[in-house]
Parts: structure tokens; sequence; C-alpha cells
């Protein structure tokens, strides 16, 4: 009873203390991010546009979508480039920071140059790619055109057929780095007797990958997988600098779809409803997911 | 003899694995350093050679002309200002709060704890589309739109989950019998963040401010949209302003712009080697 008294007093004293040092971040994130959230997701259920008044519609939004042919399109091309993407990411990546961690002579500067695109500014990234496959100038068509790969130059950002190829190889090109960056500090935490057990009991450098590589990344491996369909799915700013959307809106990622319906067309509460079913979207991704991860890890 | 034969076979073996990983490496870094290298090669070339539908890395002609150009333009360097006021403040005031913050994570373990970084996961899952609207009513109501200090606030609490991530797993390091001994000759909470911690986390500090620095230089959607004044408008949104004006003569030009707007990741760059080389990459990973 007296020890009861005298706890109580001192951990709330030090739950006061906590939340003392924690104020000066949580007035601004509650300010600039919880609550701008949240009236995000309740603009999702109502059918606010720029400059009208508010009004709560209920699931309206999301019945339309359901009907919206623009929206499934989006929905599907932004599965296709994140699916891709993240898998791409992924294997290379991981192929890099095998090679990375090999103790080969000039890795640390190998490692220092890698990192290059992902430090650019999102949009100097969308630009060098744009000279990359302009059609005039590009070095992609002046140097197939040479080796005679090509007659007459392709306009790759505004093709059927090689928009999606051309984005992915851009969007790839810019996750590599974060992916093997991961994998290599991951890579660094396995100890060394591990291999040098296998290596005794006569193990192949493939089964040694497969049996002690692969199964000590798996933690890592499944926070780089959730991130990478996070990041992607919700990619922006490069494919906008690339394509806006086009050819025909082939190349409309759900967050170009969103941005279009607030920004251009002025529905906002539209808008909210595609972001909203994009979290929906990751969440069941994340849950299901990591669900299987962790029982894997488990058992 | 059978066996120095064996020996040597191995060796070789172990030789062409390596040069064959070298040479995998190097695949890599042509597809991840090509399009950089294109564009300072695109900037230091005269108009004429851009155009001449001939590929080469090396200028026939170097030129300085594209550079000229962009530091004529006044709304370029006015951007170019911008970015760099925009990312110093944000990086200086992000770190400040964020130390108490991550003191105070990894030094009480109370429920506040999960909650704090409950919201460092789930707030990277919202996508960007859903927090821009009524972001804007709340600057609006605070003035805050269309103002550099609006885009510093954003910014500033865009940085905050990783820069607190980063900095708590920093701090737990620390033995805390340094703090008992300043608390022993009186220091307070306060005095012990600032005079004892921070001294001690330096270079964490250092990567963490300038990865507040990139971010902010970098960031393009939030300034997109919240800023409207042509005098404001930072180098990123400006550069893509830059390619809108689709003039031919500009690709010389633009490729300069991009870039000088490269240049803060390159320095960044420089740091990291050291960084690397330190090991400080697995004490934060650990962390």
């Amino acid at each position: 009873m007296s020890i009861q008294t005298t706890l109580t007093p001192r951990s709330r004293n030090r739950n006061m203390d906590q939340l003392q040092l924690l104020l000066p971040i949580m007035v601004p994130v509650l300010l600039i991010s919880f609550i701008p959230l949240v009236r995000g997701i309740y603009i999702g259920f109502t059918d606010y546009e720029l400059g009208g008044q508010i009004s709560f519609s209920g699931l309206e939004n999301y019945r339309i979508m359901l009907h919206d042919r623009f929206f499934w399109r989006s929905m599907g091309v932004g599965f296709l480039w994140t699916a891709v993407v993240t898998a791409l990411q992924i294997g290379l990546g991981m192929i890099l920071a095998l090679l990375l961690n090999q103790g080969l002579r000039w890795t640390s500067l190998y490692s220092v140059l890698m990192l290059v695109p992902w430090a650019m500014p999102p949009i100097v990234r969308g630009l060098m790619w744009r000279q990359i496959y302009s059609p005039d100038t590009g070095a992609l068509n002046l140097i197939l055109t040479q080796m005679g790969l090509i007659d007459a130059p392709i306009n790759w950002l505004t093709s059927f057929e090689w928009a999606i190829p051309a984005i992915i190889v851009a969007g790839v090109w810019g996750e590599i780095p974060k992916a093997a960056l991961f994998f290599l500090a991951g890579l660094k935490t396995i100890p060394g007797s591990l291999y040098e057990a296998a290596e005794l009991d006569g193990a192949s450098t493939f089964s040694q990958f497969r049996h002690i590589t692969l199964p000590m990344m798996k933690p890592i491996m499944a926070a780089v997988v959730s991130l990478s369909f996070m990041w992607n799915f919700n990619a922006f700013g490069l494919i906008w600098i690339l394509t806006q959307g086009g050819p025909g809106g082939l190349t409309r990622l759900p967050m170009l779809a969103a941005y279009e319906e607030a920004f251009r067309y002025g529905y906002v509460g539209y808008a909210a409803a595609i972001g909203n079913v994009m979290v929906i979207i990751i969440s069941l991704f994340l849950f299901f997911y990591l669900r299987v991860q962790l029982k894997e890890r488990t058992e | 003899m059978q066996i120095s034969n064996i020996l040597s076979s191995r060796s070789l073996k172990r030789r062409i694995t390596r040069f064959l990983m070298h040479g995998l490496i190097l695949t890599f870094l042509v597809y991840l350093l090509f399009p950089l290298i294109w564009m300072i090669s695109t900037s230091f070339k005269p108009t004429a050679e851009i155009y001449s539908g001939i590929p080469s890395l090396i200028p026939k002609v170097f030129t300085g002309e594209h550079y000229l150009t962009v530091f004529q333009e006044k709304r370029l360097l006015m951007s170019i200002a911008n970015s760099l006021y925009v990312g110093v403040i944000t990086s200086i005031i992000v770190v400040l709060i964020s130390l108490p913050a991550a003191y105070a994570l990894s030094r009480y373990k109370t429920a506040v704890n999960k909650l704090v970084m409950g919201w460092i996961l789930t707030s990277q899952i919202f996508p960007a589309i859903l927090i821009m609207i009524p972001l804007f009513l709340v600057l609006r109501s605070l003035h805050l739109t269309d103002t550099l200090s609006g885009l510093v606030l954003v910014y500033v609490v865009w940085d905050i989950p990783f820069v607190l991530w980063m900095l708590q797993g920093y701090v737990k390091e620390i033995p805390i019998e340094l703090e008992e001994a300043a608390a022993i000759d009186g220091a307070n909470q306060t005095q012990i963040i600032y005079k004892i911690i921070m001294p001690l986390l330096l270079p964490a500090i250092g990567a963490a401010v300038l990865f507040a620095f990139i971010s902010a230089w970098n960031e393009f959607f939030f300034a997109l949209v919240l800023l409207k004044s042509p005098d404001l408008t930072t180098l990123p949104v400006e550069l893509a302003r830059y390619t809108g004006i689709e003039g031919q003569a500009r690709t010389g030009p633009l490729a300069a712009a991009s870039f000088i707007a490269t240049i803060p990741s390159i320095i960044l760059f420089a740091i990291l080697r050291k960084w690397f080389s330190s090991g400080a990459l697995q004490g934060a990973v650990k962390g």
C-alpha cells in the first residue's frame, strides 16, 4: 500500500516529464499532420468541390468509383507499376548488395557512387530521364540509331508501347540504391562465423545464400518490401515530370488520378475518396504480407 | 605437382569470379550513373552540338554559356536562394525540436513511446493528396499559405519521423552514467540535453541536418501547391516550370540548372563517404 502511494505520483511525474519533452514535436505534428489527415479522410466522405460547401455524402463517392472506368484503369496501372518496380528493385538491390559485400577492392567507392540517383532531387531525376528519352536530343535514340537498331527516333514517353517500360526503367533506377543500402547494412550484421561453419561443412555458395543469407535477411527484406510497396504505390513526382499520366491516361497512376481530380477538375471530395481507397489497399497489403512474414519467422 | 595444379586452377577460378563481379558492379554503376553523366555533359555542350544528332559523352567543345544563362535568369537565382533559406531553417528547427523528443523516447519507457513510434510508421502510409487540401485550409487560417514560413513548418513536420527515429537510436547508445553525473552536479534536463547529449551526438546530428536539408531542398509537391507568388518558388518548382516553356534552346540551360540543383547532394556524398567508412551506418540501422 505504501509502495503504491509512492509509485503513482512518481510515474505520473515521469509521464509528465516525457510529455514536456515531446511537446515541441507534438504540437506541429498534430496541427500540420494529424488534424489535416483526419479532415482529409473525412472529406473523402463528402461531395466537396473546390470553393464549394462541404456536405457529408456517405458512400456516394465510392459508388461512383465502382463505375468509373478511369479509376479502374489507374488502379490497374498502379498495381502493375508497384509490383514490377518493387520486384525489380528488391531483386537488383539484393544482387548489388551481395556484390558489394564480397570484400572486393574499391567497394567503398562503389557504395558511394551507387547512391547517386537516390540523393538527387526527384524533379531532376525526371528531367534527366526526359532528356535520355527525348526524341530529338535523347541519348537513347541517338545511341540506338547509331548502332543501327532503329531507323527513326522513338518518342518513348508518348508511345503506347513504350511509355510503361520507360517509366519503369526510370522508377527502378531511382529505387535500387535505397534497397541496396538497406540490404548491405543487413548483410553486415550476419556473423561471418555462420559462413565459416557452412564452408567447413562443404556447403556451396548458393546453398549458403539460401540457408544462411536469405533467412537472416528476412526481417530487413520484409521492411524493404513494405516500405517500397507504399512508396511506389504513392509515387507522383517522377511520373508527373515524365508523362503527366499520358499517353491517353496510360501511365496515370492513382496519385496522379487523385491529383487531377482535385486540382484540375476541382472534385476534392472524390480525390480524397481515391486517397482513402489507396490507404485501405496499402493497409490490406501490409496486413497480409506482414502476417505471412511473421508467421514464417515464428515457425 | 597435381596439388599445385589444383591450387592454381582454383586461384584462377577465384580471379575470374572476382573479375566478373567487378564487371557486374560496373554494369550497375553505368545504369545508375549514366543519366547524371549525360546531363552534366549536355550542360557543357554548345546548343548546336546538343542538336547535332551525334551522341557524345565528352563535349567536343566545352562551353559555360548555359551556366551564364542560368545566372542571368532572375527567377532561377531567386528560387535557389529560397530553397537554400527553406532548407537551412528547416534543418535547424527539426533537429532542435526532435532532440528532446528523441531523448524522451529513449530514456523514458512509457505508453507514449508506442504511440509516437506507431505514428511514425502509420504516417508513412497516407498519400500526400489526403493531407494537401485540409493542410491548405489549416495554413490559410494561420495566414501561412504562400509564405516560406508555412512551407518550412510543413517540411519540419515531414522530416520529424525520420530524424526522430534516427536520433533516438543514437541517444540509446550514450551511457546513462554521464547524465547522472551531470544531474548530481545540479544540471537540469534541458541543460543535460543541449550541453551533454547534443555534443556527443554531433555526427548523428550532422547527418540528420543534412538529411533534413536535402529533403527540403528536393521537395516538389507541397511547394507546387502551397506557393503561388513567383518570387517565392523553390528550385524544384522553378525547374518544372522551366521545362513547361518548351523552347528548343532550353535543353542546355535546363541541364545546367538541374546540375546546380544536384550540388547539395554531391556535397552530402563527400560527407557520406566518411560516414560510411566510420561504420556509423550500422549504428543507425541497429537503432
